[in-house]
């Protein structure tokens, strides 16, 4: 079996696959727009640009920024449990480089940034080259972060008061006359590098394919092992990002919070359309994903509705989304 | 063979979790365990994080050491946690303590650990937000009906007796968590005819997630003339969304609790003022109840600990400061 041979055979699997995406993509947009006319209709105050700005797209950053870090793991065929209290941990790295160290804030900020590739490393070598399911790997990455959180911040919040700078990162404007907060920016301008990341570079190629195939993918030349770490880096340094993020916003570290915002990162993954089955998946769909969670909170919240019952709605988006990929692929 | 494996598994797996056990009790007890003489007091709080847990504990060793006593002080990592500090509560009863410090997150989940302490004959004293159960002795908290009321009189008062107010606590399951928020409601409702108050959301404590609360309330009710956050994660949340709104000194802002973001919050004006209770108190009756306790002396059913409106005008009160915590 020469390479040529097995490429040739994995192509057309994989346009079938950024084809199903697409499909799921259109379905995931149609649901944010009908949701967004939903609430339209039913509030007067939704769609209006103070909410849909300062409201739903700043809540949307921290969430969407692990989701999007995540999306590439889950494509491999990965999960990645740490992304909550790994989130935490960096927060409270940057606290400890920017105001116990004193560091310069582009230092600290990159800092804690590289700190979220350091737990993507390491997740990453116990993944790929320990062969550890990925699932057991990132559950135990994720109370190793949760405790060193606490530990290393005293169980007590680090607060940013030396670094003014700092908060305006995520609620400062750099557009002059555009009432747009930088987190917002921030995570649109990341998600596009990570879509091109994942559509137009052999990173993103072999993403899909160790997803797909990885014994193919192996077999074909590619350095699968090496390839499945880097992976795991670059959700690692979205990580760092959402950390220092959620931080900012704050102007302050809180080290117990972050465990459950993995499952609402995967959730918004699932909805955009990517299957953890791995293989397939899309950036935009993960975003858009990311949109409708923060749409639902925002607009169920506004319509009055008790928050017991946003939950649940939340549990059948999601199982709606995930409904409608798994009828598709019947079809076929 | 398989068996043997498993039993190595079960082995290698009981080893670590003793070690690990090991590493958290030294890491969290405050005693050195030295003299076997002094009597034990385990505590179970419903968190550790926030600096209110911090003034408990302290005033719990304050005391303890006052006393000649040693204690054990554990919490969940956050105030929604139930099973993980069921999971604490089961553990520190296996230790046999001579006295147990609990405030429930959730009393009927616990109510058979209450039963186990009891027929231990180990004397359980509750604090915080209590354990709504026939068991404890004695409970040592702020009476957060009448704190929440408080924070009702000074809301209707700063917002001039009339307007909307909405309500952003923090959980649904716990008697505090109830109460501080029926005794906010109970009040407006018999003493403030013209303030209509929204339904309350809730945050977990989570201030990212109670400063999106906060901005939705204020958006989908922009003549809103009040915020009342109920306690440390949900006032500072609450002041975060405000200022993120722009609306910082054109909402009342009243909050729960202390905390170096919620004092900031009152001296910049984004926060009218604050209920405070007597953490460090809490901590100190808790210790001081379970000795008297051990030694089989009778206890009031409640140890009251009070609760303090505290705003610009009295931050600097050393009554007030003293009930403070950063």
């Amino acid at each position: 079996m020469t390479q040529t041979a097995v490429q040739g055979a994995q192509a057309p699997a994989l346009n079938r696959g950024r084809l199903r995406a697409g499909l799921q993509q259109l379905l995931a947009f149609a649901s944010l727009i009908v949701i967004v006319i939903f609430f339209s209709l039913t509030s007067d105050v939704f769609f209006t640009y103070d909410n849909l700005v300062n409201n739903v797209l700043v809540s949307t950053v921290v969430v969407g920024l692990l989701a999007v870090g995540t999306t590439f793991v889950i494509i491999t065929g990965g999960i990645d449990l740490s992304i909550g209290t790994g989130m935490s941990l960096c927060a409270v790295m940057s606290g400890v480089f920017i105001e116990n160290l004193g560091l310069p804030l582009w230092l600290g900020v990159l800092g804690a940034v590289l700190v979220g590739g350091l737990i993507g490393a390491v997740n990453g070598a116990a993944v790929a080259f320990f062969k550890f399911p990925p699932f057991i790997a990132t559950l135990a990455m994720m109370l190793i972060a949760q405790g060193l959180a606490l530990v290393i911040s005293h169980t007590s919040p680090i607060y940013f008061t030396k670094a003014p700078g700092y908060i305006d990162l995520a609620s400062g404007s750099i557009i002059p006359g555009i009432d747009v907060p930088n987190a917002v920016l921030i995570f649109f301008v990341t998600a596009i590098i990570a879509a091109i990341l994942l559509n137009k570079t052999i990173v993103g190629r072999y993403t899909y394919a160790i997803g797909s195939n990885a014994d193919a993918t192996a077999i074909s030349g590619i350095n699968v092992r090496r390839w499945t770490w880097v992976v795991y880096v670059i959700g690692g340094l979205f990580i760092g990002l959402a950390g220092v993020m959620i931080s900012a916003r704050l102007a302050s570290a809180q080290p117990a919070t972050g465990q459950g915002y993995e499952l609402q990162a995967i959730a918004a993954v699932v909805i955009g359309g990517t299957s953890l089955a791995g293989g397939k998946g899309s950036m935009v769909g993960t975003v858009i994903g990311s949109l409708i969670i923060a749409v639902l909170n925002n607009g169920l919240q506004l319509i009055s509705v008790p928050q017991e019952w946003q939950n649940v709605v939340l549990g059948c988006v999601i199982l709606f989304a995930v409904y409608m990929d798994m009828l598709r692929r019947r079809e076929r | 063979m398989n068996k043997k494996k498993l039993l190595g598994t079960a082995a290698a797996a009981t080893a670590l979790v003793l070690a690990l056990a090991g590493c958290s009790g030294s890491g969290n007890s405050s005693s050195s365990g030295s003299s076997d003489k002094k009597p034990t007091v385990a505590i179970i709080a419903k968190g550790f994080q926030f600096a209110y847990w911090q003034a408990v504990k302290k005033g719990a060793e304050q005391e303890a050491k006052k006393l000649g006593a040693s204690i054990t002080f554990d919490g969940p990592p956050k105030e929604t946690d139930v099973d993980q500090q069921i999971t604490m509560l089961q553990t520190a009863l296996a230790k046999k303590p001579d006295a147990l410090g609990f405030a429930a997150l959730d009393s009927k989940a616990a109510a058979p650990y209450m039963q186990q302490a009891k027929s231990d004959g180990i004397p359980v004293i509750a604090f915080d937000s209590g354990v709504d159960s026939p068991v404890p002795v004695t409970t040592a908290a702020t009476n957060n009906k009448k704190a929440a009321a408080l924070a009702a009189k000074h809301m209707a008062d700063l917002i001039g007796n009339k307007g909307t107010v909405a309500v952003v606590g923090f959980d649904q399951t716990s008697e505090s968590g109830k109460d501080r928020i029926d005794g906010f409601l109970n009040w407006m409702k018999k003493n403030a005819p013209d303030i209509k108050v929204l339904t309350p959301q809730f945050g977990a404590g989570d201030l990212t997630k109670s400063a999106d609360i906060a901005k939705n309330f204020l958006t989908a009710n922009p003549d809103l003339a009040g915020i009342y956050g109920a306690n440390e994660g949900s006032a500072e949340g609450v002041a975060q969304g405000v200022k993120e709104a722009g609306m910082s000194g054109k909402v009342t802002v009243v909050g729960f609790d202390s905390g170096k973001a919620q004092i900031d919050a009152i001296k910049d004006g984004t926060m009218a003022g604050a209920i405070t209770q007597n953490p460090v108190g809490i901590g100190e009756k808790v210790v001081w109840a379970a000795l008297q306790a051990i030694k089989g002396k009778s206890l009031p059913k409640t140890i009251d600990t009070g609760a303090y409106w505290y705003d610009k005008s009295n931050l600097n009160d050393p009554k007030i400061q003293a009930l403070l915590y950063q």
